[in-house]
């Protein structure tokens, strides 16, 4: 940063003292027009968002209520039933997808990190999780339904979308790791290596008490964005109605995203539209509150850190 | 010693295993996609599939299976899409890595990254109900669920990639490059634009791949947003049916192991080759840059 605004200074000096010619003129105008579109470009962007949010807010809050929130869904009139069912889905599923995806993302990362060398076997696996990345989601949708519904035999279940979901989290929570791996300073490995440390010894008492905090919030970032997803959901598990609670992980589950596009889309009482904004309210609330978390812990982490 | 070093190969192993697992979903979903779809073309002919322009699996006595329509959707809104999250996108980036001071940037940054922190769905529900009324009423259209309010939805939806991956493109360029065109007595406007885009190019292009592969791949708010028609469009005021949308909308009543189930899988077939060659596209510019400008 400092060197721009010097380059900048002397960008000013030689405009006033060498060439105070007109084209320069001209050429400073432009540059201020176009750094104006830039500048509100960019600004469109963000307003996009809070254009959004108040939208989401402002409407939702109507139905919030302590009975929305807490009580069982009732089918029939929905103005007497709560969403609970769904918030207790989507919490559920959060967290099977994090138990499954989050160690085996971050021993991904290690591997690519730590050991990979330059081959064949590791470029591939770097192009796999990029392209992994890529896969539309609904895509992974029909493959949990051929693979863990079917193949499996786990049926339309809380399990085959969890399944589901931490295959398509996984590339993200790996890629999110990795750069929390990389921002581990190689002197440190270095020092533990000349003290006679093992590799392995290395990554459990120098590598990963220096990056678990950047893994786990990478992590929950991409959690949250499971937990949104609705398409792969609708296709291996998620139900609108449920009369009781799910007790296993074979059951079916309610949740947030794909209850709130029935309520828009499919329902046909004349509260279902205030009801589905009053649930997305409640699905951003759960998103942006990890967001924020994580955005707060990160910037508390930097202050601590001492490199 | 000699326990010592088995416990290091072992631990190896166990990392090794997790890194080889991405490798191996993804061919899991080529295979399961693969076996399922190819199998639809027992029934279904390859000319019919993809050239013919009906798909009405459910009538009775004669179904038609062209996904001709579906294509033409999802290309739709991929482009008009794309024609309003590239400039703005670019626009974006360009300001935050030139312009903006790195405390306004660093404030800005994490705020568009929120914006990929929004579910589909719901951005689906806002252009449901907020995005489609308004398209109708200007436009003086009977309904606004059409290709244009999907395409400014999607546009919304690939902001933050195009950002941060243009951001992250003209941030990686050699500091010489600003220095010298500088010093030559460029403003920074100039430098910017004969200097740092032309440099930057092939990233940029890069980034806009991986916007096609995501507006391709865009499920939710394309389902409820775009109208649901299979009739062949014309306008982008006209319904559309991406693909996507054709696969969540009909999977859940099809019977398992029907033609109608397989050529589901075949149209996933289809969308998984789609975003996986723009993604490779994507891959390869961005690793042959990254190459090229790491001094």
């Amino acid at each position: 940063m400092k060197r721009r605004r010097n380059s900048r200074n002397i960008q000013d000096t030689s405009s006033e003292e060498i060439y105070l010619s007109e084209t320069y003129n001209k050429e400073l105008i432009k540059e201020r027009i176009y750094f104006g579109i830039f500048k509100a470009a960019t600004y469109i962007s963000v307003m996009i968002l809070v254009l959004i949010l108040i939208y989401i807010i402002s409407t939702g809050y109507k139905v919030i209520s302590w009975q929305f929130l807490t009580s069982m869904w009732s089918h029939r009139d929905i103005t007497k039933g709560g969403i609970f069912p769904a918030i207790f889905g989507t919490i559920l599923l959060g967290i099977f997808v994090s138990i499954i995806s989050i160690p085996m993302g971050i021993a991904a990362a290690i591997y690519l990190n730590e050991y990979a060398k330059d081959n064949l076997t590791n470029r591939i696996i770097k192009i796999a999780i990029r392209n992994l990345a890529g896969v539309p989601s609904v895509v992974y949708g029909l493959f949990g339904l051929a693979f863990f519904v079917l193949a499996l035999k786990l049926g339309t279940s809380l399990l085959a979308a969890s399944l589901t979901l931490a295959c398509m989290t996984l590339p993200w929570i790996i890629s999110a790791s990795e750069e929390a791996l990389k921002a581990v300073p190689q002197s440190f490995k270095d020092g533990s290596y000349a003290l006679g440390a093992t590799k392995w010894e290395t990554i459990i008492k120098v590598v990963l008490p220096n990056s678990l905090s950047g893994m786990l919030t990478g992590s929950i970032l991409g959690v949250s964005r499971a937990i949104g997803e609705t398409a792969p959901i609708i296709i291996v598990g998620a139900t609108f109605y449920m009369s009781y609670m799910p007790l296993s992980p074979l059951d079916k589950f309610m949740a947030l995203p794909y209850h709130l596009f029935i309520l828009a889309t499919q329902h046909s009482s004349s509260y279902a539209r205030d009801y589905a904004l009053g649930t997305t309210l409640v699905l951003i609330a759960i998103v942006f509150i990890l967001n924020l978390g994580v955005f707060i812990a990160r910037y508390n982490l930097r202050k601590k850190k001492l490199w | 010693m000699i326990k010592k070093k088995y416990k290091e190969l072992f631990a190896e192993k166990i990392f090794f295993c997790a890194g080889i697992s991405a490798v191996l979903i993804l061919l899991a979903i080529f295979i399961y996609l693969f076996t399922i779809g190819i199998h639809s073309f027992s029934q279904i002919s390859f000319g019919e599939f993809f050239f013919g322009r009906l798909w009405n699996p459910s009538s009775y006595d004669a179904p038609k299976w062209g996904i001709l329509s579906l294509f033409a959707g999802t290309l739709m809104v991929t482009f008009g899409s794309l024609l309003i999250a590239v400039p703005l996108g670019i626009a974006g980036a360009i300001y935050l890595a030139e312009i903006a001071s790195s405390r306004s940037r660093e404030i800005l940054k994490p705020i568009i990254d929120m914006i990929a922190g929004i579910p589909s769905v719901v951005l689906g529900l806002i252009g449901l109900l907020f995005l489609s009324p308004l398209i109708a009423k200007i436009f003086g259209l009977s309904t606004g669920l059409n290709a244009l309010s999907a395409s400014i939805m999607v546009a919304i939806m690939l902001l933050p990639t195009i950002i941060s991956i243009s951001e992250d493109v003209l941030t990686s360029l050699p500091k010489e490059f600003r220095e010298a065109s500088l010093a030559l007595g460029a403003t920074r406007w100039q430098m910017i634009r004969m200097t740092l885009i032309p440099a930057a190019l092939s990233g940029l292009f890069a980034a806009i791949m991986l916007g096609v592969g995501r507006a391709v791949g865009e499920t939710m708010a394309v389902l409820i947003v775009a109208g649901n028609s299979l009739a062949m469009p014309n306008s982008y005021f006209d319904p559309v049916r991406p693909m996507t949308a054709n696969i969540a909308i009909e999977i859940k009543e099809v019977v398992k192991g029907s033609v109608h189930y397989e050529a589901l899988f075949a149209i996933g077939l289809v969308l998984f080759i789609m975003t996986f060659i723009v993604n490779l596209l994507a891959d390869i510019i961005i690793e042959k840059y990254v190459r090229k400008y790491r001094w």
